[in-house]
């Protein structure tokens, strides 16, 4: 446990452990968001393996990319046998696997999951670092700084509508999330820091209501009806005068240069609901 | 007190609960403003929420308690058997499993009414299972031991079931069926459900005077002219039709028909054809209370029904199981 922390310092303050003079050339991803980040930045042939989430398309906004890839299970000794040199893991992959690999001596960079915009810079930044890619990794950041700055000055940002996520069971990632500053940087004040949601947590419906946002965003993406997902059907919902964006969980989960695609079309829908 | 006035006072604070459910929520607003909005739509986002929200809340609140306390006192008359529930001997979690399996399978798709007519399934498996492991008439012990071992097996086979689903929020669902809610229902559920509690309660209410000779024994009974085959049949599908649709809108929630028959029993004097009706009231007032108290106790944040039934009806079993040691 504190040595997972220690690991997890090392990475903030850049991933001392994974950055040996020659870069890795075996890299095992198990993190459907470091699968993803990997497959932009990694060399030719560097990569052998990605989490099957990956390939999902209902989880990942790179399925098809992510079929060239043979997929790992995500248990110690699939990922030992693929004699990988580095291993890409999130915070919150399975701790037994990650240490056991590490007992194995196989090295593991660790990526916290991104809670904000910053976030997304700093994770190019770490896994440009990890896979000996700097130079790709920091055009990568200044692209997705231009695009940012681009879409940051559209027009129409004096007025700022209200917008609330509400996913399954009135799930909402909060103020202080990635998604909540995806919100704001589409323009859009959030809801979430009205009802005093700093952190991700649950929106009762009758609070949602009685709020009566600009637009709702939601996600029903999943398939195969749940009861967790009726809420998003509600009747109440449906005749909520304001508009409806449909937003998947694999659009702003990750931090990805693709963030900017939520942006954007939240920007596009706050032109919408503004007019 | 009179048979009547029971009564009487039983609807007065249903009645009451019923006003209080709908004024009870997370918007802030005063009671008398949440009651006219449910008349007059001034524009605002409040009469929505009184009409689509609290209202179906509330309703289902009374069906859901009225289908569980009415079928708790149905079974005890039956097997004659205070700690007989739906809850407790797994009709509940049986009804749980079909309502789960209707959804996981993609059934729920395929008609209107086929998410309460699985749960109906369910519960009708579980209630013929349970009266049939137990045997009529025989002692606590079978009948707790069926039930123990029916809803074990229920509650492994719904955890089974929604862990298996490939969509990732089935799993957190497994709190829901095992405990049960009515946060967030609309009136698709109560368009869904209420028939099928209303025709369970309706068949449920009429065996009122068999249950009555039944006290006597089952040959009296029989002698009697009262048809005992007729009489469980009708009592086993009144069970299943109105648990099976209060667990398919609701989730299981349990010891209601424990604590609600074992409360009035005294008042109407042990009698089962009043019993029966005074105990449908009484599981509607206790669903609607614990349904307002779950919203005060934590605002916004679905604390199960099961949870509160729970914490008010262990006790109550456990007290029944003391003054029972001893017997057969």
């Amino acid at each position: 446990m504190t040595r997972t922390f220690a690991l997890l310092l090392a990475l903030i303050a850049g991933p001392a452990q994974t950055a040996p003079a020659a870069a890795a050339q075996r890299v095992v991803s198990m993190n459907l968001c470091t699968d993803q980040l990997a497959m932009l930045l990694a060399a030719p042939g560097q990569l052998v393996s990605v989490s099957p989430l990956a390939s999902d398309p209902v989880s990942s906004v790179m399925a098809e990319q992510a079929k060239a890839y043979s997929a790992n299970s995500g248990l110690a000794e699939d990922i030992y046998l693929l004699k990988p040199d580095l291993v890409l893991a999130g915070a919150f992959t399975g701790r037994a696997t990650v240490a056991m690999l590490e007992r194995l001596g196989i090295p593991v960079a660790i990526f916290p999951p991104a809670a904000s915009i910053a976030d997304v810079r700093q994770g190019m930044l770490d896994m440009g670092r990890a896979l000996g890619r700097e130079p790709q990794a920091e055009a990568m950041v200044a692209d997705f700084d231009a695009r940012l700055s681009g879409l940051a000055s559209g027009p129409g940002h004096a007025s700022r509508p209200t917008a609330a996520a509400y996913a399954a069971n009135g799930y909402n990632p909060g103020r202080s999330s990635l998604s909540g500053e995806i919100i704001e940087a589409a323009g859009f004040h959030n809801l979430a820091g009205d009802l005093g949601m700093e952190t991700a947590g649950f929106v009762p419906l009758e609070a949602l209501v009685m709020a009566d946002p600009d637009l709702v965003i939601t996600g029903d993406s999943y398939g195969y009806t749940t009861r967790a997902e009726e809420i998003l059907r509600h009747p109440a919902l449906a005749r909520l005068t304001g508009g409806r964006q449909p937003m998947e969980d694999r659009d702003w989960i990750c931090g990805l240069p693709s963030v900017l695609d939520a942006v954007e079309r939240l920007g596009a829908a706050r032109q919408e609901v503004g007019r | 007190m009179s048979h009547g006035r029971i009564m009487l006072a039983l609807s007065a604070v249903v009645a009451l609960l019923f006003a209080g459910s709908l004024v009870t929520g997370v918007a802030d607003v005063s009671p008398w403003e949440s009651l006219r909005a449910l008349v007059i739509d001034d524009g605002t986002p409040l009469p929505l929420v009184m009409r689509e929200i609290r209202l179906p809340r509330a309703i289902l609140g009374v069906l859901v308690g009225a289908s569980l306390g009415l079928s708790g006192a149905a079974m005890q008359g039956l097997l004659r058997n205070p700690l007989a529930e739906p809850g407790l001997i797994g009709v509940s979690g049986m009804g749980a499993l079909g309502a789960v399996l209707s959804i996981q399978t993609g059934l729920v798709g395929a008609f209107a009414l086929a998410l309460p007519t699985a749960a109906l399934a369910g519960a009708c498996l579980g209630a013929v299972l349970v009266f049939f492991l137990a045997g009529r008439g025989s002692g606590t012990l079978p009948l707790i031991l069926a039930g123990v071992a029916l809803s074990s097996l229920a509650g492994a086979l719904t955890s089974l079931a929604l862990n298996l689903s490939p969509n990732p929020f089935a799993a957190s669902e497994i709190v829901f069926w095992m405990m049960g809610s009515l946060a967030d229902r609309s009136f698709e559920h109560v368009a869904m459900a209420a028939p099928l509690m209303l025709l369970g309660c309706a068949a449920l209410l009429t065996t009122g005077r068999s249950l009555e000779a039944l006290t006597l024994g089952e040959d009296a009974a029989a002698s009697m002219g009262v048809d005992l085959r007729r009489l469980r049949l009708v009592l086993v599908g009144g069970v299943a039709a109105a648990v099976g649709a209060a667990t398919a809108v609701a989730g299981a929630v349990g010891f209601v028909g424990l604590v609600v028959p074992h409360l009035l029993r005294g008042a109407v004097g042990g009698r089962p054809a009043r019993l029966l009706p005074a105990s449908a009231l009484g599981g509607a007032a206790l669903v609607l209370a614990a349904d307002i108290a779950v919203r005060l106790i934590l605002p916004g944040r679905d604390l199960k029904l099961g949870v509160l039934m729970a914490l008010i009806g262990a006790p109550v079993f456990l007290h029944l199981i003391w003054r029972m040691r001893g017997e057969p």
